[in-house]
């Protein structure tokens, strides 16, 4: 069933196929409902990573180096683990920026160099050029071998053959045809192409669905798992030595090493690559589950290469078929046509998933970074003064496209013969590798200069061009081989494959090693030995510091000039057509609150700005650059001029700083406030409770008194002695009601801090004496027994003599209040310590009720159940004594159990705290 | 902020790890002959080491906060 219509019939069938997905894709992707916005299908489409030299030449380099083809994806593999960080950067960089390839991303950041921008193409499509021969190589050659069916006879010198019978020739052209309707219909504002991206996903899961599907049936099919293939490899003398292979591999560790390195790269900085990763990104966030499923895929599609390897090697031990064909040709052997037919099928999505994208970003960098920026400054076209260039562009990108290929054509013609399918895509991986230093040193060092990033680029070319490309011409007979073997004109030291004298290395380390040193040291020394100009200057802190930035609206400040909104419109309706630059100036005018057209909208710098990010994501920054510059007048600002605007960003930054700093202070002022508040309400509860208790308690002698004078006027018959006893009830209660009184003000006066203290010697003894002979009358009538044990002398203490009397005048009345009321017994005893003097008054009376020791000295608490017990004080006598001790700097406090009396003790210390201190000083 | 620098600083770490895991001279000790399973020493060190790099970046890369 492998006669060639079936097997042109599928492929177009397959291709139709692939067409129809993207189709599908952009239609769903026009009504909103984008299918590719997901994160599996990014990590698919980063897949297109393996190529036809991962499906066709790995096995081929595994054949002849074991673990070699590994490094490659390895290599991606650590890379990617550093993606969170530099991936993630590009990613915000490039979408801020609406960077369209990685030419406009070096040109954006050295200053919107049209130079840069011009040489970055330039280096990316010679240097892909071999990687996309290497793609018509498989494809032509796996037609050609899967056409002679069943016998397998490996496809002819190509060169022997004319152009037009040419296989690869019309696979190149058929690829451009399809390249061309898949990736230039129209043209997109931001250079997405949802529909590519969705075929490229299908496409890596075929290839990795017939990649496995061979690997299954080699290993499981021909033979018995992975133990009796190798089992059968170790028996075979020139096989067993490949089994610990890599002291054999020319340069060993070091080869493996660079090879590593080269393909940490080749996955940042390949032009396709850059296209799925950053380019088409619609969510920042898909990184999180490609940063391990891409690496996952790249595993899984390696796992049976050493297996297909040993197979091929096993089965075809005479040499006579290409290992880089075993994919294809042990099913063949097999008399799997099925198989071999999905083998070719899975051969051709890699092969075409890499050209579509790797062209369609090639065109695009060829179309915005060499070919425009040339137009445009040609003021014979008069571009400036064209309608509508959008057809101009397409153009283009259409003939880009054609170019590309083509070229790559004619590179297999020279020079695609000599080398084996990964030989040649490593020629490839070294060129994209010279743009390391310029982007990973443009992201992180605010020092590289345009100049730093030209001269590194161009010298890293240059060597590579010395060193891999020139060889390879020689080795295909373009150039004369004496030019490798003796070195240009004979002079030794100039060997392309020994530069320096350098020998020993594998061609690739060899390159690798040279054109990196001159790379980053001339990207150094230039860009530390010279200045940078305004334009670079602001790019430089634009993407260095694209995560403390913040806005789209951060280049708008760094522009000063004049501008027309017509100007601005005409402009952007000539590249991106009418409908698009209206749907743009709509969406600026609303997110101003204003409405397009109808309200005028200022063309100031922002304006400006969202114009140049507009117009850059169609024709790249550089050429947004000049486009906007020839229709506004503006005025170039001065490095001093970008500089102080830098500043003043940083002093903004500064004072956010100190904004942060108050607002802190600001949180614990309030909470303090806060509490202050808090305290204040309690207060306020006290104080309604005070006046609530204070009305109470004048209100109980008041309506005694009352009643009796009511009595005492309404019924003049009351005999005289019940008048007499009323009217001492109501003395008695007239004068509780000014002792009530007395006490309200003497607590204002010392809650206010008001009260007046006259401090002076006292004798405690003598006062103690005194209270007590003034209560005598009171004890007698109550019948209590006092009792005073005072020593013989004490010493004096400095205290207001009144209120102490009043301290102890109220213990004492305490006490007669309490005692036992037929044997009442008082103890007061005076004691002094080194300290101070402690006055105890001893009562036998209930005692008190565990718990309120505290409570008792509070406002208005009275002890006893003043349910059954008429209340006998005003309850301020005890709080009010408290203070006044407190006052002195001593103490008042309560000792007894509920009926064995109760121990009103208080202290007053020999010199309190501020007499203290005057001692000290004295002394 | 502090999770993504976090999350950086693993990554970095993994990516060192990956650097050490397949570079002389432990790449070395398993390039000898003998076999495990069948499959010979330093392919199944490769494969293996790989793929526990990859479960650890999908740990990170997915693990929240």
């Amino acid at each position: 069933m492998l006669q060639g219509w079936v097997i042109v019939v599928t492929s177009f069938a397959y291709l139709g196929l692939l067409f129809a997905i993207a189709f599908y894709a952009d239609k769903r992707a026009d009504a909103g409902r984008s299918i590719i916005a997901s994160p599996y299908v990014y990590s698919l489409s980063l897949a297109v990573y393996a190529t036809a030299w991962t499906f066709y030449g790995s096995v081929g380099r595994a054949a002849s180096d074991g673990v070699g083809f590994l490094p490659i994806y390895i290599g991606p593999t650590l890379m990617i683990a550093l993606w969170w960080i530099v991936m993630r950067k590009i990613l915000r960089i490039s979408k801020q920026n609406r960077i369209t390839s990685l030419a406009d991303f070096i040109a954006s950041r050295y200053g919107k160099s049209a130079l840069l921008g011009g040489v970055v193409t330039v280096i990316a499509v010679i240097g892909i050029l071999p990687y996309i021969s290497l793609q018509l190589k498989a494809v032509s050659n796996s037609f050609t071998i899967v056409l002679q069916y069943p016998s397998i006879i490996m496809p002819a010198k190509v060169t022997a053959l004319p152009i037009m019978q040419d296989t690869a020739l019309w696979v190149a052209l058929i690829l451009a045809a399809f390249t061309i309707a898949f990736g230039t219909r129209h043209l997109d504002a931001a250079e997405h192409h949802e529909g590519m991206v969705a075929a490229i996903a299908f496409e890596s899961l075929v290839k990795l669905l017939a990649f496995l599907a061979v690997g299954v049936f080699v290993t499981f099919g021909i033979y018995n798992g992975f133990g009796d293939l190798f089992d059968r490899a170790a028996a075979d003398p020139k096989l067993s030595a490949m089994l610990t292979p890599l002291e054999g591999v020319a340069g060993g560790y070091a080869s493996w090493v660079w090879l590593t390195i080269l393909s940490m790269m080749a996955i940042m900085f390949l032009p396709r690559q850059f296209q799925v990763t950053v380019i088409e990104n619609t969510n920042e966030r898909h990184l999180n589950k490609a940063i391990w499923l891409f690496p996952v895929y790249m595993l899984a599609i390696n796992i049976f290469v050493l297996p297909i390897a040993f197979g091929g090697l096993l089965h075809f031990p005479e040499g006579n078929v290409d290992a880089d064909t075993f994919v294809l040709t042990l099913p063949m052997f097999e008399k799997q046509e099925l198989l071999a037919l999905l083998v070719f099928i899975g051969g051709l999505s890699a092969a075409t998933g890499m050209v579509i994208v790797e062209t369609i970003a090639l065109s695009t960098m060829v179309c915005n970074d060499l070919v425009m920026p040339v137009l445009l400054r040609l003021r014979r076209l008069r571009l400036n003064e064209r309608s509508d260039l959008t057809g101009l562009l397409l153009g283009i990108r259409r003939g880009a496209i054609v170019g590309i290929l083509l070229l790559g054509y004619v590179y297999f013609r020279l020079a695609g013969e000599a080398y084996a399918l990964v030989s040649i895509g490593l020629i490839s991986f070294a060129a994209v590798a010279q743009f390391a230093p310029a982007v990973l040193g443009g992201i992180f060092w605010k020092g590289g200069t345009r100049r730093g990033a030209l001269a590194g680029l161009s010298a890293g070319f240059a060597v590579w061009l010395y060193t891999l490309l020139l060889p390879a011409l020689a080795r295909s007979g373009w150039l004369p081989i004496s030019f490798v073997g003796q070195g240009p004109f004979g002079i030794e030291l100039l060997k392309p494959l020994e530069l320096f004298g350098l020998a020993g290395l594998d061609q690739i380390t060899h390159a690798m090693i040279w054109s990196m040193l001159a790379n980053i040291g001339s990207y150094v020394a230039v860009s530390l030995s010279g200045a940078q100009s305004a334009e670079e200057h602001r790019q430089a802190s634009l993407f260095v510091d694209v995560f403390t930035r913040t806005g789209e609206g951060g280049g708008a400040r760094f522009w000063r000039g004049t501008a027309s909104v017509p100007d601005l419109y005409s402009l952007l309706a000539r590249f991106q057509g009418a409908a698009v630059a209206e749907s743009a100036f709509q969406d600026y005018a609303r997110a101003r609150g204003l409405r397009w057209p109808g309200d005028t909208l200022i063309a100031d710098a922002e304006f400006v700005h969202y114009v140049e990010v507009q117009l850059a994501g169609a024709i790249g920054a550089a050429s947004a650059r000049i486009m906007v510059a020839s229709a506004v007048k503006e005025e170039a600002l001065t490095l001093e001029e970008v500089r102080k605007i830098l500043d003043e960003a940083s002093q903004v930054v500064i004072y956010s700083h100190r904004l942060e700093q108050k607002s802190r202070e600001l949180e614990a002022a309030t909470a303090e406030l806060r509490t202050a508040n808090e305290r204040l309400k309690e207060l306020d509860r006290l104080k309604d409770d005070f006046l609530s208790t204070v009305t109470h308690e004048l209100r109980t002698p008041l309506t005694s008194i009352r009643a009796f004078s009511e009595i005492l006027t309404q019924d003049p018959d009351v005999d005289l002695a019940q008048r007499r006893k009323f009217l001492g009830i109501i003395t008695k209660e007239t004068e509780r009601l000014t002792r009530i009184i007395n006490q309200v003000l003497d607590l204002a006066k010392i809650e206010a801090g008001r009260a007046e203290w006259s401090e002076a010697p006292i004798d405690l003894r003598e006062m103690i004496g005194d209270t007590v002979s003034a209560m005598s009358q009171v004890f007698q009538e109550k019948n209590i027994r006092v009792e005073t044990r005072l020593p013989d002398r004490v010493t004096p203490v400095k205290a207001d003599v009144d209120r102490i009397i009043q301290v102890m005048l109220n213990l004492l009345s305490n006490a007669v209040k309490f005692c036992d009321l037929s044997n009442g017994r008082i103890e007061i005893t005076l004691t002094e310590n080194d300290h101070a003097l402690r006055v105890d008054v001893r009562d036998n009376g209930p005692g008190i009720v565990p718990g309120d020791e505290q409570k008792i000295f509070d406002k208005f608490v009275q002890a006893g159940d003043t349910l059954t017990n008429k209340p006998q004080g005003s309850g301020l006598g005890l709080y009010i004594s408290r203070h006044i001790v407190e006052h002195h700097g001593g103490r008042l406090w309560v000792q007894g159990r509920p009926g064995k009396g109760a121990c009103f003790s208080f202290t007053l210390p020999l010199a309190h705290p501020a007499g203290a201190g005057q001692l000290a000083r004295a002394a | 902020m502090r999770e993504i620098e976090g999350r950086g600083q693993r990554m970095i770490a993994l990516c060192m790890l990956g650097c050490v895991l397949f570079n002389f001279p432990i790449l070395a000790l398993f390039n000898v002959r003998g076999s495990f399973f069948g499959v010979p020493a330093l392919y199944a060190y490769i494969f293996m080491a790989w793929a526990l790099l990859i479960a650890l970046m999908a740990w990170v890369a997915e693990r929240r906060g």
